[in-house]
């Protein structure tokens, strides 16, 4: 223990500030997920029974989470969503990790603090620079040629675009910590019992690296899936759930089945954390 | 030969790399620049100038709104940094190495958790008819209902409690890196407790310390949700003006000038902060 | 000339430039079939880029490479057979003991059908028949150090290479190590090539030793001849301990050299090739030669040998090594060796003592 403590009166306030804190940080998720499970049609006290109906009635008004086309329609391209965007940015990622891990080029310094730079940029101005950017050429193209490019107006492509432009920082970080990590003398003990270098790369490099790309990937996808700034300004018909939810919150008024999404989300990123933690964990040393 | 394979790997690795710097962050950037310096003089006639600055100097609400987005911003950082330090170190350096990992994962899963739904929770918690009004009314406590959302205190906690988790888990990592044994010497050498925190503990913590203090300080001056939803529509965030000028006014050139106002701000606070507490970008947000 | 054939590995005129650092310096030698090779120098000497050349990890500047006689300059690292133990072992962590050992015979293509007989057989061999299943981390460290070496074996090399493989192990596992490393080369009969910083590895495992520095070879010999004969006043101070003084030749006479040491002191010894009358030249003397005799038991000094007079500074008991120092007349400290029984005719410190060593044991170099 790095404190004096043997002062037992500190140590005892020192702990009560933790626990408090941790109730801090449990309150309002608590009270979010908790009244899913109200049987009222408002998020608010009093307790009026036990209910599953904000999940699973599919009558108005108490219309269940997964029978409300317009959430379950969000949760679907926010899932899509999420999936490309990890798999893209965990791909890029990984090229990253090998170039600036391995790679010797001029100007590494500044390219790496390039890489980095996304990570300090407002998510808000993410979104209207490639807003304002594909508009742009895609006016460009319609003035000029009378081309349309659809994919270059606010919609699915762009919100993937948007949130790979800085969650591939977050994936690249990862990867890139565990290949530092990487001992290169097992991909030269690999070659010298006579693999190729595409098998190398096949059986040693990537298989240690596979924990981290794991990880990366769970990690980019709940920070897609939680995306709102930089997926509000490119975001066109297709809304994924953070939108829908708030837009929901903000005009029509909240209904628990807010609070249904809400404990189904919790439950859910908590889980997908708790996965990436435990697949980055190295097996005990004897 | 064994050269020219070296080289094509790495412009093969280079080349997504630089596509998507210089397609998704450069030239966005820059053409975002440019747009905020057309100014529209007839509908679909442009000029080159800084009148979309100019506007932004002239009319005290926009630049109020920047200064006050920016000084709360760093008023929740400190926040932050003070509520989140004592944790942190509770984490890495005091609880029993069982304890310590769980209390690590309770603090990562809400951190992957919608800042929405987090806002949502606050607004079950405070609003009119919420649960503190509601369980107060019932001990008797108030008479009537209280409002506790739509004011700035409300907004700062909002705002502490969505990022201080981007402020401990940074400190974690490195006060648990920290040997114990250079504490004890601190102590072993007569220090006493504010001692040895000032100048062993808080130095040792300060890649740390920066790390989450930038990520803090971008989090809450580009967030949008927890001061709408928390402070309501007059909460003057920074953000929403942006979002006003390019999705209500549909004002593109002058939004354009509001966003690269607020990334030159922001980026002049953690330039400043790094100079001051001498640190670089690499071996602070990138340690993690 | 079938020279070649005979010869597992023979290396001509191979250099290595990095820049303007010449890390190897044209080094030539050849290893005899069968036989347990050691190139033993500090760090920094070139030893590990040497043994990466012949592995195949960097090309030479300049100079050839044979392998059982064919030169392997143009074949690429996973084509040539000569397997590496590297120092940290680099065990593949995610793979368990069968694979690591059926990796390289997956690689050559080998059956499947044949793979697990061959990899018990080399587990057999390395006396630990059993564990194939395990993880790399359930291993002790000496398991690991046998795994690896099964690895390369399995693939029957012409050549293993060793890179300091026992500097991670503790002290007592390394003893233990030695002598297994030198069974199991006798036992596959292999030629070995083990590079070490550490003398008494390579002097107890090997049949020949090469005392590398500053990339180039000193000599090159079996242990005792690099122990008695060094060649060079470097290989004398590397390799085992000496007493060490510098000085300048007074006369030569008979084959003994007379010379006055740089403290003042006046010393017989036997001079190496290059010392003439008026050279600088350092002075090596072994401290198992120095004998000590209480003075007051002592005899008058023989003029044709050394004598020195001094007074016990300290003890350093070491079991059968131990050794005291003795602060001579001209302030220095000289390490002799010492019988230390625990009876009252132990030396202590304060005694005085005389020091006698004959003048062939007295090496002396140009410098």
């Amino acid at each position: 223990m790095a404190v004096s403590t043997h002062n037992k009166g500190f140590l005892l306030g020192y702990r009560l500030y933790v626990g408090a804190f941790f109730v801090f940080l449990a309150a309002p998720l608590i009270a979010a997920g908790t009244f899913a499970f109200n049987d009222s049609l408002f998020p608010a006290l009093p307790w009026q029974g036990f209910t599953l109906d904000w999940f699973f009635n599919d009558t108005e008004p108490k219309l269940g989470m997964f029978h409300d086309r317009r959430l379950l329609r969000g949760l679907y391209y926010s899932g899509v969503i999420g999936v490309l965007v990890a798999s893209l940015s965990v791909f890029v990622a990984t090229c990253n990790a090998f170039l600036f891990v391995r790679g010797e080029f001029p100007a590494k310094n500044f390219f790496y603090i390039l890489m980095i730079l996304p990570l300090v940029i407002p998510g808000v101005i993410l979104g209207i620079s490639i807003l304002v950017m594909a508009s742009n050429i895609a006016n460009g193209m319609e003035d000029n040629f009378s081309i349309e490019i659809e994919m270059l107006r606010p919609g699915l492509p762009l919100v993937v675009l948007g949130q790979f432009s800085f969650i591939t920082t977050i994936t690249s970080l990862v990867i890139s910590a565990r290949l530092k990590k990487f001992d290169s003398s097992m991909e030269e003990a690999a070659l010298n019992l006579g693999a190729t270098r595409a098998r190398v790369l096949r059986t040693v490099t990537l298989p240690f690296l596979r924990p981290a790309i794991i990880a990366a990937w769970i990690v980019a996808f709940l920070v897609s899936f939680e995306n709102f700034n930089t997926t509000l300004f490119l975001v066109g018909s297709e809304a994924p759930l953070t939108i829908t939810m708030f837009d929901r919150m903000a005009k029509v008024g909240s209904t628990p089945v807010l609070n249904a999404v809400s404990f189904f989300l919790i439950i859910g990123s908590g889980l997908l954390a708790l996965v990436s933690v435990l697949v980055q964990r190295d097996p005990p040393e004897t | 030969m064994q050269g020219d394979v070296k080289r094509l790997s790495l412009i093969l690795l280079f080349a997504p790399f630089a596509l998507w710097i210089v397609l998704l962050i450069i030239l966005p950037h820059l053409g975002m620049v440019y747009l905020s310096l057309r100014e529209k003089v007839a509908p679909r006639v442009y000029e080159f100038g800084f009148g979309n600055y100019i506007d932004f100097i002239q009319e005290p609400i926009y630049w109020n709104t920047l200064l006050r987005t920016g000084s709360m911003s760093i008023l929740v950082t400190v926040l932050a940094l003070l509520i989140g330090f004592p944790i942190a170190y509770y984490i890495a350096k005091i609880a029993g190495r069982r304890s310590r990992g769980a209390l690590f994962l309770l603090c990562l899963i809400p951190l992957w958790v919608s800042d929405l739904i987090r806002a949502f929770g606050w607004i079950l918690l405070l609003r009119e008819t919420g649960v503190i009004s509601t369980s107060l009314q019932t001990m008797g406590l108030i008479s009537e209902p209280v409002e506790f959302l739509y004011n700035d205190a409300t907004v700062i906690v909002g705002l502490v409690y969505t990022v201080i988790l981007f402020m401990i888990v940074p400190l974690v990592s490195t006060l648990d890196g920290m040997d114990d044994a250079m504490v004890e010497a601190g102590y072993n050498l007569g220090g006493s407790g504010p001692t040895v925190l000032r100048r062993i503990i808080i130095p040792y913590a300060m890649p740390g310390i920066v790390a989450g203090c930038i990520v803090v300080f971008m989090l809450t001056a580009g967030s949008y949700l927890t001061p709408i939803l928390l402070g309501g529509k007059n909460s003057s965030w920074f953000t929403e003006q942006i979002y006003d000028q390019f999705i209500t006014r549909f004002n593109w050139e002058s939004g354009a000038a509001f966003g690269f106002l607020l990334l030159a701000f922001t980026s002049l606070v953690v330039w400043a902060g790094l100079r001051l507490t001498g640190q670089n970008l690499a071996n602070t947000v990138a340690k993690n | 000339m079938n020279d070649a054939v005979e010869h597992d590995l023979e290396c001509t005129g191979l250099s290595k430039h990095f820049g303007s650092v010449r890390a190897v310096d044209d080094v030539s030698f050849r290893i005899p079939k069968g036989s347990f090779f050691s190139i033993l120098g500090p760090s920094g000497c070139g030893k590990t880029t040497l043994m990466r050349m012949i592995a195949g990890f960097e090309n030479p500047s300049d100079g050839d490479i044979h392998i059982k006689g064919r030169s392997v300059l143009n074949i690429p690292p996973n084509k040539r057979n000569v397997k590496m133990v590297f120092q940290h072992l680099a065990l593949f962590p995610m793979m368990n003991v069968f694979e690591n050992i059926a990796y390289g015979l997956r690689c050559a293509g080998t059956p499947k059908s044949e793979i697990p007989q061959k990899v018990n057989d080399v587990l057999e061999r390395i006396a630990l028949p059993d564990v194939g299943n395990r993880e790399i981390h359930q291993l002790s460290g000496g398991q690991k150090q046998r795994i690896a070496i099964a690895r390369c074996m399995v693939l029957d090399p012409d050549v293993l290479l060793l890179d300091e493989p026992l500097g991670a192990l503790d002290l007592k596992l390394r003893e233990a190590m030695k002598i297994e490393l030198k069974l199991l080369q006798h036992q596959f009969n292999t030629t070995f090539i083990y590079i070490t910083h550490d003398q008494s590895e390579a002097l107890v495992m090997s049949d020949n030793v090469a005392v590398m520095n500053e990339g180039r070879f000193e000599q090159v010999g079996k242990p005792e001849e690099l122990y008695h004969k060094p060649a060079t006043s470097f290989v004398a101070g590397f390799v085992g301990d000496s007493n060490r003084w510098a000085g300048k030749v007074e006369e030569i006479s008979d084959g003994v050299a007379k010379v006055a040491t740089e403290a003042g002191l006046s010393m017989l010894c036997k001079p190496q090739a290059g010392v003439v009358t008026g050279a600088p030249v350092s002075i090596f003397v072994r401290p198992e030669f120095i004998g000590a005799q209480r003075a007051s038991e002592a005899g008058p000094p023989d003029a044709n040998s050394n004598a020195l007079a001094g007074k016990v500074d300290s003890v350093l008991f070491n079991g059968a090594n131990s050794r005291i120092l003795v602060r001579g007349p001209s302030a220095e400290l000289i390490e002799a060796d010492v019988v230390v029984t625990g009876g009252t005719s132990d030396l202590r410190p304060g005694d005085a003592v005389q020091l006698n060593w004959a003048p062939e044991q007295a090496m002396c170099y140009a410098r």
